[in-house]
């Protein structure tokens, strides 16, 4: 890694340059909502302008410029007996600029999943090489809770990332091309005074955090409230509508879907993100549900964030950005959610309550 | 049609309108794109708004619209009769649709008030499953050609026909639209099937439930989200009963 630091001025110069020059994208205000706040999203942006740079968080993640929500694998064309399978894995270079430590991380935690395991996904992988990632610091909403999470630092996955000193930035450049683009701008190394202030800037942003979710031991307490009528309670007040995973930056299951073309000459196999709170999203072949109950499929959306799978090394892969529960139009969020389970399991140890029967 | 050892054989297909406003037909000829392709999976037996020649031998029927006249009764029981696949095709025939408001009122002061001093034989809107057995709906006011289409091809091939069973919030999540709630509107997009692409919360109008109910909607926490965010319980109620296609859950608390 590279330190430099960067008059504001002067890196408005470097990404006008930059985001005219490529395909780009960054946060911007689509909306204010009815109680007058703005609502962001990571939307294309040609100047620097275009950026909300004092943006507070975008609705939905930065996920789909990786995983899309629809996206076609392959393609087939079917001649006499023969068929010929097309597969297209390119993805054209893009600049991403604005995201947050969480988002980066969650970058982070995708790779581990995609690429790292058995089946690596050269999807995944062509789209990620392919993003020049601009990470920018910023000071917490009342319900961010990525410091639970030790998810609101960061120091790998992204191409440059920036910290707001003041009137400067000091820049973290983690990849060469950064390193060369930035070489015709003026930049400088930091003095002791820049360090200072980022050390300032970084104890400020971990100060101002208002929520707290206690994450120590999740994974067994889950474990152990696997029947808590916990899930119930709050799958009692699921929509199943998926938004939650749709919107969050670590959720990547997915759905695939064969067609034939209209003139029955071809087919195309597609996928779909799709989300374990979706009634069909564990039904089978002859319409078997094995999560029929909205309990059953909440609970195992949590399992998936805070326990982890196999293929994640049973790692945690939530950052705490609560987009999820930001726009769950059912209330049901993270920190609620775990705190109810912690207050089960304690009032348990006072009450010494037989445990229920596993069916 | 032919391909890899199969034969895929036209589909005899007749469209019949009832009580609409030929909407849902009028998408068949749309989606420029593809309605050659369309077309040629096909054997058009009799559809007004296409062509004039007219045969009985479909196996078939895509009905559009309500029942709301005897004579529409004893048609449908008609082609029921000939049809070996009926569809109630478009939100009018799988759920009675907007001409359902016409229940609200009496028919007398209806007629009066419609078609005043005539005489008009009518009576309260019925979807198609009141009157005959429906072997396939499409629902959508419009129907999604898109849909359509994909379904046709399906019965075409003999592929498994299915619709989309999550609500229109899912497909609004990939739009990247701000929820109209966090606006202050009410939308039925929680409680209302996918397979439009949430077209009218795309355009920042709420979603009236045209397509009606997702696979096991949550009707009570679905009203009190309504009631939480303090928006009228009287407009959730209108907009439910907008195509009448959430009977036997309209009635909870809201
Ligand atoms: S938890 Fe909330 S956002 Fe997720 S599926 Fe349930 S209602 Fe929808
Ligand atoms: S589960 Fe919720 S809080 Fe955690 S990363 Fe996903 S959207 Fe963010
Ligand atoms: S469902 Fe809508 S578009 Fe179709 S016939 Fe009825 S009113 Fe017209
Ligand atoms: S606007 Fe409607 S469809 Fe879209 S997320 Fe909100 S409630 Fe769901
Ligand atoms: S958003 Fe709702 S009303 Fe609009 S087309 Fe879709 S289902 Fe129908």
């Amino acid at each position: 890694m590279i330190y430099k630091v960067i008059a504001k001025s002067e890196f408005k110069r470097f990404t006008d340059a930059l985001l005219r020059d490529n395909t780009s994208f960054g946060p911007r205000q689509v909306d204010t909502d009815s109680r007058g706040k703005a609502v962001y999203q990571f939307l294309p942006v040609t100047s620097s302008d275009d950026v909300a740079f004092n943006y507070t968080v975008t609705a939905s993640s930065a996920k789909h410029f990786f995983l899309p929500f629809r996206e076609e694998l392959s393609r087939f064309v079917f001649q006499d007996q023969e068929w010929d399978q097309q597969i297209n894995y390119e993805a054209d270079p893009i600049v991403l600029i604005g995201l947050r430590a969480c988002d980066i991380s969650a970058l982070n935690i995708l790779d581990d999943v995609l690429l790292k395991g058995h089946f690596p996904s050269p999807y995944y992988l062509a789209k990620r090489k392919n993003t020049f990632v601009i990470g920018l610091d910023h000071l917490p909403l009342p319900d961010c809770f990525c410091k639970s999470m030790s998810h609101h630092t960061i120091s790998t996955g992204f191409n440059l990332f920036c910290s707001d000193i003041g009137e400067d930035y000091y820049l973290s450049i983690n990849s060469s091309k950064a390193f060369n683009f930035l070489k015709e701008f003026d930049t400088r190394d930091p003095l002791d005074d820049d360090n200072c202030r980022l050390v300032e800037r970084r104890k400020i942003i971990s100060d101002s955090f208002l929520s707290e979710v206690d994450v120590t031991a999740l994974p067994s307490i889950l474990d152990i409230e696997f029947d808590s009528p916990v899930w119930e309670k709050w799958g009692n007040k699921c929509l199943n509508c998926g938004t939650c995973a749709m919107v969050c930056p670590t959720c990547y299951c997915y759905s695939v879907e064969e067609s034939f073309a209209t003139n029955l000459k071809g087919a195309t196999r597609q996928k779909k993100l799709y989300s374990c709170n979706l009634v069909d999203f564990a039904e089978v072949a002859g319409g078997h549900n094995f999560r029929p109950k909205n309990g059953d499929r909440l609970k195992y959306r949590y399992y998936h964030q805070h326990r982890g799978f196999a293929e994640n090394a049973n790692q945690q892969i939530c950052v705490g950005c609560n987009r999820c529960g930001r726009a769950c139009l059912a209330g049901i969020n993270p920190k609620d959610v775990i705190n109810d389970l912690r207050m089960e399991k304690e009032s348990c140890l006072t009450n010494i309550s037989s445990s229920p029967d596993r069916i | 049609m032919k391909h890899r050892g199969f034969t895929f054989e036209k589909l005899k297909i007749a469209s019949f309108d009832f009580t609409c406003c030929e909407g849902c037909q009028l998408q068949l000829a749309n989606r420029e794109s593809t309605l050659i392709d369309f077309l040629e999976l096909l054997d058009i037996k009799n559809f007004r708004e296409l062509s004039s020649e007219q045969f009985d031998d479909y196996d078939i029927a895509l009905i559009e619209g309500s029942i709301s006249r005897q004579d529409e009764v004893e048609r449908l029981q008609a082609i029921r009769r000939q049809a070996k696949t009926l569809v109630a095709f478009g939100s009018c025939a799988c759920f009675g649709g907007v001409n359902s408001l016409k229940n609200k009122f009496s028919l007398k002061e209806l007629v009066a008030e419609v078609y005043p001093g005539m005489k008009v034989e009518t009576m309260p809107v019925k979807k198609i499953s009141d009157v005959v057995k429906v072997d396939l709906s499409i629902p959508g006011c419009p129907v999604n050609k898109e849909e359509v289409e994909r379904i046709m091809v399906n019965l075409a091939t003999g592929s498994l026909v299915t619709l989309p069973k999550h609500p229109v919030c899912f497909e609004c999540k990939a739009q990247l639209n701000t929820c109209l709630f966090e606006l202050g509107e009410i939308c039925l997009g929680p409680i209302t099937r996918g397979g439009c692409n949430a077209v009218c919360t795309t355009g920042k109008t709420p979603c009236l439930g045209c397509r009606g109910p997702s696979e096991e909607i949550n009707m009570p926490a679905f009203v009190e989200l309504v009631k939480a965010r303090e928006l009228s319980l009287d407009d959730l109620q209108e907009k439910i009963a907008f195509y009448n296609a959430f009977e036997g859950f309209s009635n909870h608390e809201a």
